[in-house]
């Protein structure tokens, strides 16, 4: 049967026809939906994790007890989880283990936009490089076989444009694994020192193997074409540059990224009269073949960052591009924003108005730097702002404790939070932080984590209390607060502030767009009492505008949260009549 | 030859749906589809971008600049954002409503005025409607992306039925009825 599949939802597919049998993952975009799609077939035992690092080990020992498993993450993910990802490079596997990583050329949803290719080369694990739906699925089950051949965790490395274009897949029948047997073997899982010297000789030896296996391997394949131009080119550029050249040129298009062939190369090279190499951002292909001795253009006339398109390929090989029409005058923006109703928004105009310094992390609610709120000094990575607001103070002690604020999620805050809150216990700064309970993992669409008290399939599972973890680890102070009330933040975050010990601080709302929040009507703006003072507006809430200078609500937005009720000072924002 | 649809509006519009709904009628039409979406960002009132692209035999999963032989737009401003990347020739089909940004709702911009016959005086085919209202008429202020493709329907040598039949297997059973309705009123029929 043909399907049009997104990327993510046929590497899912994969996991299914290779006999996957475990899946745990982190939610980051463009990798969601991978875990996400596995979680619908029943053959799959799937889970969310508290983060990339306890994914991938939950993934390597299901692999070690014997059966095929997997586990997938963003880019910075990675990041996380290098640490089992370099020393299950060494340990090799038991049953087939597939790492799926997504990287985000041109930062649609990403705080950077590394390469996880170096990754590959770092930790010497064989990586694949999909180009579209069909391959992906067709990639993932080939990993599984080379995982378990060569001993060795596979990376399949996925990038927004594949991960998120439907194209068409060819669905096969799942292949009904046997696990295979655990035996124990100390001198190959257990990696101290004395058997770790041991493998690492394994590991250079398997990568020369790989290496060899890359010169014939199908996932590399030459389409000749005419040969005044040899294009070597991977994953989604491989798609712009066929878009772009057609057969006016002849294409090696690497579907395995690491190791990479060097006779294929040459041998490729010697068959064209000017070689370039198309790759998004790292040059990667392309150090590798200058290594080879050849002489390539790349990243002199190519972009090292954004994202590439067939106009741009165009232009850079001096193509004619198509025309166009434009408009003259300039168009305002239209950033994201939070949500009418996001719990987020009463809490980040507090801190604004207590004109707080707010260390800031990973989700929705890094909008809060935006104008009109502006509510934010820094964010870095999951976690970053536990962990920095606590040297922040030991830096500049009074001068800043008691103005300066940390601001987490649920989700980030189990994520990686949690550690920087027990060096604040155990190192004692006096710091406040701010947990921000919406209730879910928001940004990358609704995810379930260790604080919601349901798993991946939303059944009922287990559910970590936050007010008792944070007084376990030693914080005396620990209030919740809820963000929809401006007078109760107010007065929590002037006392907290004001206390000479660390305190926690949960600010607790489902997030507005979940199924179960019920709405109430939206707000009336009484345009007689208004006098156009703009109170109301300095929330930065989407549903409310000004309309011949007087406030309007915007019916199909507003969820009658009732915060910019509590702004007006002239009774013109009144609550909406309940419709029967 | 491939041909190029360009989905644009802001998040929680529901361009989603309409996306599938061509991708699922494509693919029925024998041709080789691509579908490409930005997640993430989408649900926060950001500007979203969708591309639909089919032919006998696709590559690029994007349409770039000068390449859309359709713009469908949910929002009159989106539609003049992505201006550049119409075909020369091409249409856009575009949902006259408007939803203000944050520069506008903020003050520090206005919302461009007579945006419609700005684009019609560079010659540009606009097929300009009140989609709310005719999605209103219909039964749901939802049902603005089936008006759109309504309207797209026009310009194809697919059959009305196939068009319907793709509505009845992209949406839930109980709005066949007010979305068959929304599709012929987007045709003006």
């Amino acid at each position: 049967m043909r399907q049009l599949m997104l990327g993510n939802q046929a590497f899912a597919r994969g996991l299914y026809e290779a006999g996957c049998a475990v899946v745990s993952s982190y939610p980051g975009t463009p990798s969601t939906e991978v875990t996400e799609e596995a979680a619908k077939y029943d053959e799959i035992y799937c889970e969310w994790a508290p983060n990339e690092k306890v994914a991938m080990e939950t993934a390597f020992g299901a692999s070690l007890a014997g059966k095929r498993s997997f586990c997938g993450m963003k880019h910075v993910g990675l990041n996380v989880a290098a640490d089992p990802l370099f020393t299950c490079s060494y340990t090799g596997v038991n049953a087939g283990m597939v790492i799926c990583v997504a990287d985000d050329a041109g930062m649609h949803s990403s705080q950077n936009e590394q390469d996880s290719r170096h990754y590959a080369a770092a930790a010497k694990v064989p990586m694949l490089e999909p180009a579209d739906s069909a391959e992906a699925c067709e990639f993932v089950k080939r990993a599984y076989e080379l995982s378990e051949e060569y001993d060795t965790p596979v990376i399949v490395k996925m990038c927004t444009r594949v991960a998120h274009s439907q194209s068409i897949v060819e669905l096969g029948e799942r292949l009904e694994k046997e696990p295979l047997a655990y035996e124990k073997n100390i001198a190959k899982y257990v990696m101290m020192p004395a058997n770790a010297i041991r493998r690492h000789p394994f590991v250079e030896e398997r990568t020369g193997k790989l290496a060899q296996y890359a010169e014939s391997c199908a996932f590399n394949r030459v389409e000749m074409g005419e040969t005044k131009l040899g294009i070597i080119t991977s994953s989604t550029s491989y798609q712009y540059v066929k878009e772009v050249f057609g057969d006016q040129a002849s294409i090696l298009k690497l579907g395995m990224i690491y190791p990479l062939p060097e006779k294929l190369i040459l041998d490729f090279a010697a068959k064209v009269d000017k070689l370039a190499i198309v790759e998004e951002l790292d040059p990667i292909i392309e150090d590798h073949c200058k290594k080879l001795g050849l002489a390539v253009t790349g990243k002199e006339v190519l972009p090292m960052e954004g994202e590439y398109s067939q106009n741009l390929i165009a232009e850079k090989f001096g193509k004619k591009l198509p025309s166009y029409k434009s408009l003259e005058e300039s168009l305002p923006g239209r950033p994201p924003v939070m949500c009418a109703g996001c719990p987020h928004r009463g809490l980040f105009y507090i801190l604004s108005q207590n004109k707080c310094a707010v260390l800031g992390d990973i989700g929705c609610y890094t909008l809060g730097a935006v104008a009109p709120l502006n509510a934010m000094e820094m964010t870095l990575c999951m976690g970053a702002s536990v962990s920095s607001i606590h040297g922040f103070n030991k830096a500049l002690g009074e001068q800043s404790e008691g103005k300066t604020v940390a601001v987490i999620g649920d989700s980030t805050f189990m994520h990686s939070g949690m550690t920087g809150l027990a060096n604040i216990a155990y190192n004692q700064s006096n710091s406040t932080v701010i947990i921000l309970d919406n209730s879910i993992t928001g940004m990358t669409g609704h995810q379930q984590n260790p604080t919601t008290g349901y798993n991946i399939k939303g059944d009922p599972a287990g559910k970590i209390d936050l007010e008792s973890l944070c007084r376990a680890m030693g914080f005396a102070r620990v209030t919740v607060v809820d963000p929809y009330d401006l007078a109760a933040c107010d007065k929590v975050i002037k006392e907290e502030l004001a206390a000479k010990e660390p305190s926690v601080i949960i600010s607790r709302r489902p997030c507005a767009l979940l199924k179960y929040v019920e709405h109430k009507p939206p707000i009336r703006a009484v345009q007689d009492k208004c006098v156009g003072c703009k109170s109301c507006m300095r929330l930065g809430c989407p549903a409310i505008s000004m309309k011949n200078k007087k406030a309007v609500i915007d019916n199909t937005l507003c969820v009658g949260c009732g915060v910019c009720q509590q702004l007006c000072k002239f009774d013109a924002l009144q609550p909406g009549e309940v419709q029967k | 030859m491939t041909k190029n649809i360009m989905i644009v509006g802001v998040g929680g519009q529901g361009s989603l749906l309409a996306s599938k709904l061509l991708g699922h009628l494509l693919l029925s039409e024998g041709y080789d589809v691509k579908v490409s979406e930005v997640h993430g960002m989408s649900q926060r009132g950001g500007s979203v971008v969708t591309y639909v692209r089919f032919g006998e035999k696709v590559y690029s999963p994007i349409i770039d600049k000068g390449e859309a032989d359709f713009i469908v737009s949910f929002e009159k401003l989106e539609a003049a954002r992505y201006v550049q990347y119409l075909k020369e020739g091409g249409r856009i089909v575009v949902n006259t409503q408007e939803i203000d940004p944050m520069p506008v709702i903020t003050g520090a911009a206005s919302y461009p005025e007579n945006l419609v016959d700005k684009m019609k005086a560079l010659g540009i085919q606009v097929d300009d409607m009140d989609c709310l209202s005719l999605a209103e008429e219909a039964g749901s202020a939802k049902a603005v992306n089936i008006v759109l493709m309504g309207r797209l329907s026009k310009y194809f040598d697919i059959p009305v039925p196939k068009w319907q039949k793709a509505i009845k297997e992209c949406v839930p059973a109980k709005f066949a009825e007010m979305n068959e309705k929304a599709f012929l009123l987007g045709r003006g029929e």
